[in-house]
C-alpha cells in the first residue's frame, strides 16, 4: 500500500524544488503542491504535470488523489 | 479500424453531441464513488442539464477515455466537448463561481 511519504517523494521527484504535503490512507490522498513549473499554467495543465510525475504509479496504486497546485506567489 | 479507435471516435461523438456529459462510477442516481458523487451533486445544484455515461458498465469506456483525455481518474466533465476537469477541478469551479459561467455558456 502507498505511504504518504512515498507519494510525496514521487511528487517531489518530478518537480525541482516544489513544496509538497501528502495526507492519505493508502488509497485516497490530498496532496498540497507549491512549484514553479506551474506558472502561468491552468489548473488542467497543472494536474497534468503531477499526474505526469506519478505516471504508471498513479494508475496502479494510487485511486484517488486530490489536489491543490499552486505557484509560489499564489501560495 | 481498429477497436480502440472506433471508441475514441464514439467518446468524441457524444461529447460533440452533449454540451454537458460526466462520465463517472454509476449514474447520477446511484453514484458508485464518492467523487463522482460530489460531481453529481454540483451539478445537480447548478441545475445543469448534464448526461452521465457510466464507465463501469464497460471497461473500454474507462480506458478510453483516460487515453482521450490524457487523464488518468474518474470522473471527467467535459462541456460544449472540452474537458474541463475531473472532481477537484469540478470543486474548485464551483466554489469560484466560474463553473456556473462555464455552463451558462453551454446553455
Amino acid at each position: 500500500m502507498v505511504t504518504p511519504e512515498q507519494l510525496k517523494n514521487w511528487i517531489e521527484s518530478g518537480f525541482d524544488g516544489a513544496q509538497v504535503t501528502v495526507e492519505g490512507d493508502g488509497h485516497h490522498f490530498e496532496a498540497n503542491i507549491v512549484a514553479a513549473e506551474f506558472e502561468g499554467k491552468s489548473r488542467i495543465q497543472r494536474h497534468q504535470l503531477v499526474y505526469a510525475a506519478l505516471g504508471d504509479k498513479m494508475k496502479a496504486e494510487v485511486h484517488a488523489l486530490s489536489m491543490k497546485t499552486l505557484t509560489p506567489s499564489e501560495a | 479500424m481498429t477497436e480502440q479507435t472506433s471508441m475514441q471516435d464514439q467518446i468524441k461523438q457524444t461529447v460533440t453531441d452533449n454540451k454537458v456529459v460526466l462520465f463517472m462510477k454509476g449514474n447520477a442516481n446511484f453514484p458508485q464513488c464518492g467523487f463522482s458523487g460530489k460531481s453529481v451533486q454540483i451539478l445537480t445544484a447548478l441545475d445543469a442539464e448534464f448526461v452521465t455515461v457510466d464507465v463501469l458498465s464497460n471497461d473500454q469506456i474507462r480506458d478510453g477515455i483516460k487515453q482521450y483525455s490524457n487523464w488518468p481518474t474518474i470522473p471527467q466533465l467535459y462541456i460544449n466537448g472540452e474537458f474541463i476537469g475531473g472532481c477537484d477541478i469540478i470543486t474548485e469551479m464551483y466554489e469560484a463561481g466560474e463553473l456556473k459561467d462555464t455552463l451558462g455558456q453551454s446553455a
